[in-house]
């Protein structure tokens, strides 16, 4: 299975975005599906928030992680 | 006469039949393993959770769900730590799209100090999220109007305090709990302020359907001790509302007959 590119995505680039709350720089053309790989996360563990909007899990992999993207990984904890 | 227990009614909340009345959140444990010794004590069903940001730093750090197991548990997310609507339905959402159910407890902080529900904000955020398909139990204050209009919202379950969340203090207006609970046809669950067995007896006393706690059971000394003296409490505080109390007086009746009495020695 080949990794989706975004639009503009060249080998060697790097977009900034916004990933919990801090600034970090990833790979161009990586999906949402590979950030979470690359974070050693599982899919089905995770919930994943991409601009407000919550990305359900079949579509991890065709979504694109592009430029000035915010996204929020969450789970479960304890609590009351 | 039989021996057995007072027949009790099913405890169904949004059309789902529980075996324990009592509820207990997951915050707070030393350990996981003490928490889930705790929880399997409590004897427990339904299982509270929270929604946060995953630690990126220390993402080798597991999420709740590598230690409860959603077929053991029912797990109710909940809206902890929101001060408006707005978020409220966010982390709703977000608690939702874990995909284990459409259920959410509920809860939107008005005031730091004490923990104390925004009423006008619950309200909003329950009619959001009923409208979109949530079955919502919604934490609040012991104020009859706002459990009435929860429960006109469509909420499955109203949840007012015992007292504020994690002070121990007990059932602090057991008049307004019972009012709210006489008036309300959803369940009425007590979510908040137990400290310990005797509180969780007195509001099951008061004839509500439930109680909801976390700290009573997760500060205590020795958890899984008190999760099981909790499971008891809440067995027995059932057992007395449906059992049916004397009526208190405040002058003494003898318990043994008056009559029969020898005569006494007269000098």
């Amino acid at each position: 299975m080949t990794t989706p590119r975004s639009g503009s995505g060249n080998p060697g680039e790097l977009v900034t975005i916004v990933l919990n709350g801090e600034v970090r720089s990833v790979g161009a053309g990586l999906t949402v599906a590979g950030l979470l790989r690359s974070l050693e996360l599982h899919p089905g563990m995770v919930v994943v928030e991409r601009n407000r909007a919550i990305l359900p899990r079949e579509a991890l992999q065709a979504t694109p992680v592009e430029e000035g993207d915010r996204i929020e990984l969450v789970h479960f904890v304890g609590g009351g | 006469m039989t021996m057995e227990s007072c027949p009790d009614l099913p405890f169904v909340i949004g059309g789902q039949t529980f075996t324990s009345r009592l509820i207990v959140g997951t915050g707070k444990y030393r350990t996981n393993d003490e928490m889930v010794a705790a929880i399997r004590a409590s004897g427990a069903e339904m299982v509270t959770v929270a929604v946060r940001r995953v630690d990126l730093d220390r993402s080798h750090e597991e999420g709740i769900l590598h230690h409860l197991d959603p077929d053991e548990f029912f797990l109710l997310p909940n809206t902890a730590g929101c001060y408006t609507a707005e978020d409220a339905v966010r982390y709703a959402r977000l608690g939702r799209a874990a995909g284990l159910n459409d259920w959410v407890k509920l809860e939107v902080i008005g005031d730091e100090r004490t923990l104390l529900p925004d009423t006008a904000a619950t309200l909003e955020a329950a009619t959001a999220l009923v409208a979109d398909r949530f079955r919502v139990m919604a934490y609040t204050n012991d104020d009859l109007v706002t459990a009435l209009r929860l429960e006109d919202a469509g909420c499955v379950a109203v949840m007012p305090l015992a007292s504020p969340i994690g002070s121990g203090l007990g059932v602090v207006n057991p008049y307004y709990i019972r009012e709210i609970k006489r008036r309300l046809s959803v369940p009425v669950i007590v979510d908040a302020g137990v400290g310990t067995a005797s509180d969780a007896c007195i509001t099951m006393e008061q004839g509500v359907d439930g109680v909801l706690m976390n700290t009573a059971i997760a500060a205590a000394a020795n958890p899984v001790g008190m999760a099981r003296a909790m499971r008891l409490a809440i067995r027995a505080g059932r057992e007395a509302y449906l059992a049916g109390r004397m009526a208190a007086r405040e002058i003494a009746v003898p318990s043994s007959p008056t009559s029969g009495m020898l005569d006494t020695e007269s000098s």
